[in-house]
């Protein structure tokens, strides 16, 4: 993958502020509005693949790669768990640990949007890697020696 | 101690979502190790749920449920005599399958992406046991179930890809049936709280709508636990998994979520005066009795033969709990009572002597790599404890005396004599005879006989294996010989649960 003309990667590199930018608006609104961490990470996951598709391999090899999905998208499980564990502090698990105001602001949801937050970096990340996957499994034809390279860890 | 609750769904969670990351920095060094710390510590917490309240309920996020329906209800697991023993079921042969897994995986690459699913496998059973609601048990079960995919998979060979997709696809239409049915349930009662659901079927007329419904269930869970018109996939996914995973599968997944789904709902939710139910569940139970052994007997690999036998001996479990069912119907509550526990005592020591016959059969595909049973011979001098360890479950499972097997199939005929079933005693007796027969052939040519040329340098395999399978011996001799002790801590409250009835809605709301 050698990426597209350079019409693509400009625009690409204009955009992906932004869909980022909606995907952050989704996830962090997610507790008043529709959306929430799983859509709003669909959204992020779009902006990566983004990259991906107007760029090429390059960003893959600059630290974009597979090791970076699996490492946000277990960060993101284990920091929902956090989220849930934490509620403890507040007797059960899962309860508010956070003091959850009235009205429309962004701290009225209690540890909700810190959940979605967590949920959301996890799904941006899975499915990134999985489009990756994929994306591995269809030139595996042609880029088989490099793909082997990395994939001895015993 | 409610407290404790969740952790038995977050330690194996959090295990599972480390392990990546951990296999990145370092490869293959802290594996092994995170894993037996989590499930160590998952069977110390089950250990200590014995010495708390006969029920323990805990509500997520402090949203507390009424026995009302009405009222608003929160997420809630419970913790009963039932769910206490399966807990431990499903720590102790983790504990087991992960400690023999430290040297078995040795052989493979990327272990650490091996753990992550196991993990997830064992949060999902701990999930599936602990809820008291009907949705989050699809969504453990799914948790539970996708992992086990992953696992099946996991050597990529073309027979193993076959296997996994096979049980993907069959398994995916259980689950279809088990949300249709939560759906048709959800629609009648309008919540899904298990105990709720009891307290609104007890008071109400019979229904149509809730007998498809419960048709659904007993086709969904009825294909996870490998009853015979569902069982199609069992034989090929569990031997296809490495020897550790095909434990867990055989030995903890199809009870944790088949049979105690299934026993759960038939007795603690619907209620077993359901008409129709006791004997659809008594005609399975024979059927896949019968079945799976005269199935196994034509096996030439030493796996595949054992993953019949767990169809026949879950045969056994669901026959006695369906005799169980019919006796408590019909208001026969001492023959209920034995015939119940004799089910759910075999049901445990399945457990043990399955998960270690798989174990010895990895420890011999280990070293010989071989699983036909008619080119591997004389294990039993070359590999000495693996051979002990292979006879003590050979005889278990055959139901010869002191060991485990031996008490529960003898329950279990005494209680279908008892709750006159006759006829069904002697077809258990019957195949009792054949699978001992089947395990004689196992000893026959696997443990004896002369060395073959190629396997005169085969070795003893290494510590943790071995200790992982005397662990498990050890309990098929003490599991039998101290029932009289361990009844009353762990089989009588297990089937005081079931036998509880529709009662269950009332401990759980604590009235």
């Amino acid at each position: 993958m050698r990426g597209m003309t350079l019409i693509v990667k400009t625009t690409a590199s204009l955009l992906i502020g932004f869909v980022v930018l909606f995907g952050a608006y989704i996830i962090l609104t997610g507790h008043l509005s529709p959306g929430g961490g799983f859509a709003g990470g669909v959204i992020l996951a779009a902006g990566l693949l983004l990259i991906v598709l107007a760029f090429g391999a390059d960003p893959l090899r600059k630290g974009l790669g597979h090791n970076f999905a699996l490492v946000w998208e277990s960060l993101g499980a284990v920091g929902f768990l956090a989220v849930a564990l934490l509620g403890f502090i507040a007797g059960t698990f899962f309860a508010h640990f956070i003091p959850h105001l009235t009205g429309f602001g962004l701290l009225t949801g209690g540890s909700i949007v810190l959940s979605n937050i967590a949920i959301g970096i996890k799904v941006g990340a899975g499915l990134f890697g999985a489009f990756l996957m994929l994306a591995a499994f269809r030139a595996s034809e042609s880029a088989d020696k490099t793909e082997k390279g990395d994939g001895n860890d015993t | 101690m409610e407290n404790v609750l969740p952790l038995f769904v977050v330690i194996p969670l959090a295990a599972g979502f480390v392990l990546p990351v951990v296999g990145l920095l370092k490869p293959g060094r802290f594996c092994a190790p995170i894993c037996l710390g989590a499930v160590g510590a998952l069977v110390v917490l089950s250990c200590m749920m014995f010495a708390g309240e006969p029920v323990v309920v805990t509500w997520m996020g402090g949203w507390v449920g009424q026995a009302d329906p009405s009222s608003v209800t929160g997420i809630a697991m419970v913790c009963d005599g039932l769910t206490r023993l399966i807990l431990l079921i499903i720590s102790v042969v983790s504990l087991a399958a992960v400690l023999f897994s430290t040297s078995y995986m040795r052989s493979y690459t990327k272990v650490c992406l091996y753990y992550g699913p196991m993990m997830l496998m064992i949060a999902g059973m701990n999930g599936v046991v602990l809820s008291g609601d009907l949705f989050n048990i699809y969504v453990f079960l799914e948790v539970a179930a996708i992992a086990s995919y992953a696992l099946v998979g996991f050597g990529v060979e073309s027979e193993e890809l076959e296997a996994s997709f096979k049980y993907l696809v069959l398994s995916a239409i259980a689950s279809g049936f088990i949300l249709l049915g939560v759906a048709i349930v959800y629609n009648l009662t309008g919540t899904l709280n298990l105990a709720q659901i009891g307290a609104l079927i007890e008071g109400s007329e019979p229904n149509k709508a809730l007998l498809l419904a419960i048709g659904l269930f007993l086709a969904g869970f009825g294909l996870k636990a490998a009853m015979v018109p569902f069982h199609a996939w069992l034989p090929d996914a569990h031997p296809s998994a490495p020897a550790p995973v095909s434990a867990m599968l055989s030995g903890i997944l199809i009870k944790a979520s088949g049979v105690y789904v299934l026993a759960r709902i038939v007795f603690n939710v619907v209620g077993v005066h359901q008409s129709a139910v006791p004997a659809v569940l008594i005609m399975m139970g024979t059927l896949s009795l019968v079945v799976g052994a005269l199935l196994m007997t034509a096996q030439w690999d030493f796996k595949r033969l054992l993953a019949y036998s767990s169809i026949s001996h879950m045969g056994y479990v669901i026959l006695a709990l369906g005799v169980g069912a019919e006796q408590m119907a019909a208001g026969q509550h001492a023959a209920a009572s034995l015939i119940m526990f004799a089910g759910l005592f075999h049901l445990a020591n399945h457990a043990v002597f399955k998960s270690l016959l798989f174990l010895c059969s990895g420890s011999v595909v280990h070293r010989t790599g071989l699983r036909d049973m008619r080119a591997v011979a004389g294990i039993a001098r070359r590999m000495p404890v693996t051979g002990f360890c292979t006879r003590v479950g050979s005889l278990s499972i055959g139901g010869v005396p002191p060991f485990n097997g031996f008490f529960s199939k003898l329950l279990i005929v005494i209680g279908l004599c008892w709750a006159g079933h006759p006829f069904l005693a002697v077809v258990a007796v019957l195949i009792s005879f054949v699978t001992l027969y089947t395990f004689i052939k196992v000893q026959r040519y696997v443990l004896e006989g002369d060395v073959p040329q190629e396997f005169s340098a085969v070795t003893e395999s290494p510590l943790p294996m071995l200790v992982a399978m005397a662990f498990l011996s050890v309990l098929c001799l003490g599991m039998g010989l101290l029932l009289p002790l361990h009844r009353f801590v762990l089989l009588e409250p297990a089937k005081d649960a079931l036998f509880n009835g529709l009662g269950y809605a009332r401990s759980v709301f604590g009235g």
